[in-house]
């Protein structure tokens, strides 16, 4: 067990340090002077030179990486050429906004996606099944951020009900939480539907029902309980993408968060931010498929082996 | 119990293809949804003979914003031009970038996934790492950072699109990979001494069609989105060249005056969306109803 551990702690710190390359190369995809880059199209000579001095451009690639991965060790990310403020500052203040919208989506998710699953599946072949797996496949396939605008014109522009930007009460959440969540509900659905019809087929199923069980009690306490497991491990993962999963819609819905943050950084060429953002939401990612492996061979030893 | 289908009891004379293809055209929203995907792109390609009015230069300053009408059956777009011929235009964008893209992205995915399997080792810890490194980094926020620093275009999106999603392929054909390179048929072809580019190709590739095939199908789709995601927020294909994600963005500015604008582009993608996610479905079931895809 604590073999297992390490290994993955191992890989994770590989795996950060990866992300970190990437990260750091994206300021250098950029056609022209990486320094101007980060420093703004019309940043003055001085502060141009200032920036150059600060994070060595001057010096060869692998110390200037070396120098910006110390820095990002502390969450030190620089400071937005844009508003002057910190990175570390700029997502801070944001985050929580961020992690609100996407638990709150994300509650909605396993709420509603969990039990529509179960009962299509016990109910195989009706109607019910038929349009909420129809339904599922239309929520996977529609755009997001089209969503989104289809709910802002029916509940806020014709209905007047919900806001339809910023955050701040209650009702902000509703529309950009539904939008969000939608495409999820509809992937929890299919992945419980699935593990529930695989279960129902077990022999341990069919010896349940002939020692006279109610069929009450065969569902709450053999279906169920098994067909958790697939279910329980896209519900992990998919909480890895709670810094990350909001870009598009915060967008939508003018939401004061780090995936907005992202998106006009990266339209006002504001690098630094963009780093920080990137980086943080892969650090997030990371952190949280190693805490749901570790948890997951705690649970399950035949995890460690494999 | 269901009944039987036509195909189930016939001799092993009849191929895997075709007992696929039966079991295919029995499931008839996948057969819809492929005859969609067909409609869709006899659309892009005969785009420049079916739009009734020219994408960018045909502007109708008068009707600026105009709702559905005869004249103009999607209505009338902010600028003034028809939007039943910018969206008509756009499926050759989302259409383009999708199979294109998905390709790029076959190919890389299985060509590492079959290194990776075939050979292990080192090989295969290098490139598993890669994987996992890739799925460690928010996929559209990687996207639009790398489309963004790379400059916005029609080639950069696919590239980047293409070289970001193979990593499902690369797992899918590793697995198949490792499992089927202890199999008799494969240590009896490298006892005759077949060359190792013969095995691989002739066989093992055959055997794990099926599950890439499927996941071909799934990944235009969300190429798809992911194009139409880009365009939308300003880092894919430039107006005034129309795309389904770049029609909608001024439409969020006539929400309650134009609605059309934000509406109609998003029914297409969803369509298009659906009918590739339909299929995908249809497919694994025809193929292999195991399938852990």
């Amino acid at each position: 067990m604590t073999q297992f551990v390490i290994r993955r702690l191992i890989l994770s710190v590989f795996i950060i340090l990866g992300v970190s390359v990437i990260v750091f190369m994206l300021m250098h995809m950029a056609p022209g002077d990486p320094v101007r880059v980060v420093a703004g199209l019309d940043a003055p000579p001085e502060v141009v030179e200032a920036i150059r001095q600060e994070w060595g451009f001057d010096q060869p690639l692998y110390t200037q990486y070396l120098r910006w991965l110390r820095r990002a060790a502390r969450l030190d990310f620089g400071r937005s050429a844009i508003t002057g403020e910190t990175v570390a500052y700029s997502i801070m203040s944001r985050l929580p906004n961020t992690i609100k919208l996407n638990l709150s989506a994300y509650a909605f998710a396993l709420l509603v996606g969990i039990p529509l699953g179960i009962v299509s599946a016990l109910k195989h072949y009706s109607t019910v099944d038929y349009v909420a797996t129809v339904g599922a496949l239309v929520g996977i396939s529609m755009p997001s951020f089209w969503l989104g605008l289809i709910l802002i014109i029916i509940f806020s522009v014709n209905l007047g009900w919900l806001p339809s930007f910023g955050a701040g009460t209650l009702a902000h959440y509703v529309l950009p939480t539904l939008a969000l969540g939608t495409a999820q509900v509809a992937l929890l659905m299919r992945v419980s539907r699935s593990s529930m019809l695989e279960v129902m087929q077990k022999d341990y199923i069919r010896t349940a029902r002939s020692k006279g069980l109610g069929e009450r009690l065969v569902i709450y306490k053999h279906m169920l309980k098994n067909a958790a497991i697939p279910v329980v491990t896209v519900i992990g993962f998919r909480l890895a993408y709670v810094v990350g999963g909001s870009v598009i819609i915060e967008t939508v819905f003018s939401w004061p968060g780090i995936g907005r943050l992202a998106v006009n950084s990266l339209h006002s060429r504001d690098y630094f931010v963009t780093q920080g953002v990137v980086f943080l939401s892969s650090l997030c990612i990371v952190l949280v498929n190693l805490l749901v492996d570790v948890s997951y061979a705690f649970l399950d030893p035949r995890v460690r082996y494999s | 119990m269901k009944k039987q289908g036509k195909g189930q009891f016939s001799g092993s004379t009849e191929s895997w293809i075709h007992r696929a293809w039966r079991r295919f055209l029995r499931h008839r929203l996948a057969v819809g949804a492929a005859v969609v995907i067909g409609l869709l792109y006899l659309v892009a390609v005969f785009a420049p003979w079916l739009a009734p009015y020219d994408p960018i230069d045909d502007i109708f300053v008068t009707r600026r914003l105009d709702g559905p009408s005869l004249q103009h059956p999607f209505g009338v777009d902010e600028v003034g031009r028809d939007l039943l011929s910018r969206v008509i235009w756009g499926s050759r964008i989302s259409l383009t970038v999708g199979f294109v893209a998905a390709s790029i992205s076959l190919v890389l995915g299985v060509t590492f996934g079959a290194l990776a399997g075939y050979f292990g080792g080192v090989i295969d810890t290098v490139i598993m790492r890669i994987v996992d490194l890739l799925m460690a980094i928010p996929p559209i926020l990687l996207i639009i950072a790398v489309v963004a620093a790379l400059g916005p275009s029609f080639t950069n999106v696919i590239i980047v699109i293409g070289a970001t999603g193979w990593t499902q392929y690369a797992r899918v054909t590793r697995g198949e990979f490792v499992s089927l390179r202890e199999e008799e048929f494969v240590e009896s072809a490298r006892a005759l001494g077949s060359k190792t580019t013969r095995i691989v190709f002739y066989h093992i590739l055959p055997n794990c069609l099926a599950p890439i095939i499927v996941l071909a199908t799934l990944n235009v789709a969300t190429a798809v989105l992911i194009e139409t995601s880009l365009s939308f927020l300003g880092f894919g294909v430039q107006p005034p060249v129309a795309s389904w994600g770049n029609i909608l963005t001024p439409g969020r500015q006539y929400l309650r005056h134009a609605p059309h604008i934000a509406t109609i582009p998003g029914i297409a993608i969803s369509i298009t969306v659906l009918a590739f996610n339909l299929a995908g479905d249809g497919l694994r079931d025809a193929l292999d109803p195991k399938m852990d895809v």
